[in-house]
């Protein structure tokens, strides 16, 4: 049973790849899809379109950065992966803010991006504004990244 | 930190001299025109629409022209030939246009006409290709396809839709002897035959052959089809001559293709100037120009015009209730950020330019989001050369956007050889990997690693924000002040100045938040009284002040106190600041997969690993630099509008729109040796 531990653990990384990464593919095809329609219309635009597009596309950076920290820490990735299942379910539990606020936000982020277009299209002069929308939400991945960076790390230190 | 003064202009000038005057404020391209004196009955406005209008038209025609012309000859261009800029040519080419007008104006419609024809030559050769097509079964048979028989017999000339051999046909038609069958041509498909039967039995073997799904070809010629297809392909390929001659010729036109991309230049220029010259007022001899120009152009402007012209120029400065237009000017090192700046909104009137203090803190910012020599010193590298290869012709906006990520690229290398990141961990990687070095870090970083030691990034990373902030706060109270409110500089600024201090203070010497961020400094308890007697006062403050608009004293209590919940906006504001951390771990630790995952076969394919770790390298790195910084950029903008921008700035001026060249493809300057 105490063996567990490192599958607890390697799910948490799994999961933070899995579910920032998959809103961001989900986003980023929003996008997508908005912006082929723009650059239909205005092919010059395809550069800021672009930026527009990948804004959720960081979600899934974020995510894939949680699995690796957490991968070496526990040494799936060359080491010693010998700690308990109390452990384990510590790196899942530090894994899940960025798995479930990464899907989440990417594709809401994914939405302002969308609406962002429409200004993009209309108001090709106001690109700074259109760009702030989604990066509000872009706040809350980060915060989400922050407490699991931190919680992996302490849970790195703790004794148990 | 400044906006250009502007001034009011007012020309009053002789009517003779209208044309030259105006392409001469044209050329300068100094003054805004702005009408404001109304029509009466001695100065009245000109209707230019139709001019224009043929302007437009010649735009247009000159555009397909040279779009036409690029798809047929595909001009020599460079990947970097965007940040090319306009191409400059002199005072007397441009004047001399004026004689090649006509003939680019024909040449652009003859350029439309060929493309025209080749077009219709195409859907000729499709309509006759078809034909040829439904022909060539019939091609064996050396009558025309519409013989209808001789006095004697009755022709049937047509297919069935399935194969028949000679045999089987002659079966089925055997009780109408006698007859005479002949298949043309026979596939799968259909089977063409040939059928003469006596007059007499025409009508049964009609019947007959329905039953048997005959159907008559569906192209009727005259000729024998053999002939007739000569005919057609004889057709077709005389009609590709055409099209080859006609493509030729559009191709000989490749020389005047800078004529036609001036001459779109050239009416839109023209086209500016009647749209101005709509909106000046003019009586039968004089004219008025009224508009804004710069203060500092404006002696140089009147002198040339008093100069050259029987004129009168008044200057006079703009009155507070005028709409004056807003030029933004910086030394190019805060310049750079000025797109950034317009990017939000210009300052509105009473406000102040912030671009040298955004400036500063962004190229801090995007170096920390950044944070790796390696990135930073391609970004300071690409710019450096692009900026030095096209100094000359480069657009104003381009070379601005490409300085800023000169110094963005300058300050990246900074904080990456501070945070020792140089493409990830790639120096390590390649000692451990080839060269068995075990003693790593090769470089160390000047300060710390912030993959090692996060929390002390955090702390940084905040009190960053702080300062950010509190600068805000302390533009805010410079504007106040040059507003006069010196009553809004203690109660709206000061005061939230010294609360944010404060309570920084009480929070550090809290044993919880020094646990966390891993401090062991010692706060003095008498410190620890003062900030917090100082909070509270400054907290009241708020309380009793911010709500001052009005009178009622339980509204305005209730205002106070919401506006101090905007405390929880300033912490929130200040965790923003956290994404610096995040970002720059995510490059850094991203850089490392690459370097990890190249490394992976490097040391089992020996020399093929070599090539496949470069290849990783590069493909790898250049990802990882594009999308962070996309990154570093979006959020340091975020940062400036939103955590910065909302303590002081709102925004909202009217940008200074010149009179000027607005044109595409060439520039015009004069003593083009000289400048």
């Amino acid at each position: 049973m105490d063996k567990f531990g490192i599958v607890f653990a390697l799910l948490g990384a799994a999961l933070a790849a899995l579910g920032a990464g998959a809103g961001s593919a989900r986003g980023v095809g929003l996008g997508g899809e908005a912006g082929s329609g723009l650059v239909t219309e205005d092919p010059a635009k395809f550069g800021k379109v672009l930026i527009l597009q990948l804004l959720p596309g960081t979600q899934g950076i974020y995510g894939l950065l949680i699995a690796f920290i957490t991968l070496s820490n526990i040494g799936v990735l060359g080491g010693s992966a010998d700690f308990g299942i109390a452990k384990g379910l510590l790196y899942l539990a530090a894994c899940l803010p960025m798995a479930i606020v990464g899907y989440v936000s990417a594709i809401a982020q994914a939405k302002a991006s969308v609406a962002s277009m429409g200004i993009l299209a209309k108001r090709p002069d106001q690109f700074g504004k259109s760009m702030i929308f989604p990066a509000m939400v872009e706040t809350y991945a980060i915060l989400a990244l922050l407490i699991s960076m931190l919680s992996i790390n302490g849970v790195a230190g703790l004794s148990i | 930190m400044a906006m250009l003064q502007m001034q009011r202009i007012s020309i009053y000038a002789l009517k003779k001299d209208r044309k030259p005057v105006l392409e001469l404020l044209q050329r300068r391209g100094v003054l805004e025109i702005s009408d404001s004196i109304a029509e009466d009955q001695v100065f009245q406005k000109m209707d230019v629409s139709q001019v224009r209008s043929s302007f437009e038209r010649n735009i247009n025609v000159a555009k397909e022209a040279s779009q036409i012309l690029s798809s047929y000859v595909s001009e020599q261009k460079s990947i970097l030939s965007s940040f090319e800029g306009r191409k400059i040519i002199s005072l007397d080419e441009y004047s001399n246009f004026n004689s090649k007008l006509d003939d680019t104006l024909r040449i652009a419609n003859q350029i439309i006409n060929c493309n025209k024809g080749i077009a219709e030559g195409r859907a000729d050769i499709l309509k006759l290709e078809a034909q040829i097509e439904m022909l060539k079964p019939w091609t064996n048979l050396d009558i025309p396809l519409n013989f209808e028989g001789t006095k004697q017999t009755k022709c049937f000339i047509g297919t069935f839709p399935k194969e028949y051999s000679l045999e089987l046909l002659y079966q089925e038609l055997a009780e109408y002897m006698p007859l005479n069958i002949d298949i043309i041509s026979a596939s799968k498909e259909q089977t063409c035959v040939f059928i003469l039967v006596t007059n007499s039995l025409q009508e049964k073997v009609y019947e007959k052959l329905r039953s048997l799904e005959f159907s008559h070809p569906s192209v009727s010629v005259d000729k024998a089809p053999a002939e007739q297809l000569e005919k057609y392909s004889n057709r077709v390929s005389r009609i590709q001559e055409e099209i080859l001659s006609l493509e030729s010729k559009i191709e000989a036109f490749a020389s005047n293709r800078e004529d036609l991309l001036f001459l779109q230049d050239y009416e839109r220029m023209r086209s500016d100037k009647y749209q101005v010259l709509g909106q000046i007022s003019q009586s039968n001899n004089i004219f008025i120009i009224t508009g804004y120009i710069p203060e500092r152009e404006t002696k140089a402007l009147r002198e040339e015009l008093e100069h050259k012209f029987m004129l009168s120029v008044e200057i006079e400065t703009p009155t507070e209730e005028e709409d004056i237009p807003v030029l933004l000017k910086n030394n190019p090192f805060s310049g750079a950020v000025e797109s950034v700046v317009e990017g939000f909104a210009l300052p509105a009137k009473g406000e102040i330019d912030p671009t040298a203090v955004v400036s500063c803190f962004y190229y801090v910012l995007f170096g920390i989001m950044l944070a790796d020599a390696g990135y930073g010193i391609i970004m300071t590298v690409a710019c450096g050369y692009i900026l030095y290869k096209y100094r000359r012709t480069m657009e104003v906006n381009t070379k601005k956007f490409m300085s800023m990520f000169l110094y963005c690229g300058i300050s990246t290398t900074f904080w990456g050889i501070m945070f020792g990141s140089y493409f990830g961990d790639v120096f390590d990687v390649i000692a451990t990997t080839y060269f068995g070095v075990t003693n790593v870090p090769i470089i160390p970083p000047l300060w710390f690693f912030p993959v090692n030691d996060p929390m002390r990034m955090l702390a940084f990373s905040m009190i960053l924000g702080l300062i950010h902030i509190i600068t805000g706060y302390l533009i805010k109270v410079f504007q106040l002040y040059q507003q006069k409110d010196y009553i809004g500089i203690f109660y709206d600024a000061v005061s939230w100045i010294l609360l944010i201090i404060s309570c920084t203070i009480l929070l550090m010497s809290l044993d919880m938040i020094k646990n966390i961020l891993g401090l062991t400094l010692v706060i003095p308890s008498s410190i620890k009284m003062l900030s917090g007697i100082i909070a509270i006062l400054s907290a009241l403050i708020i309380i009793l002040t911010n709500g001052r608009e009005s009178r009622n004293p339980f509204k305005r209590f209730l205002k106070g106190a919401y506006a101090l919940y905007g405390i929880t906006g300033i912490l929130s504001d200040v965790l923003s600041y956290s994404r610096l951390l995040a970002l720059g771990l995510a490059s850094g630790i991203i850089g490392n997969v690459i370097n990890k995952m190249a490394a992976m076969p490097a040391k089992s394919f020996g020399f093929v690993g070599v090539i496949i770790f470069i290849i990783i390298l590069l493909f790898g790195h250049t990802l990882n630099i594009a999308i962070n910084a996309l990154g570093a950029y979006v959020h340091t903008n975020r940062l400036q509008y939103v955590e910065f921008f909302g303590k002081f700035y709102s925004g909202g001026g009217r940008s200074f729109n010149p009179f000027t060249m607005k044109t595409k493809y060439y520039k015009v300057k004069e003593n083009v040796n000289n400048g």
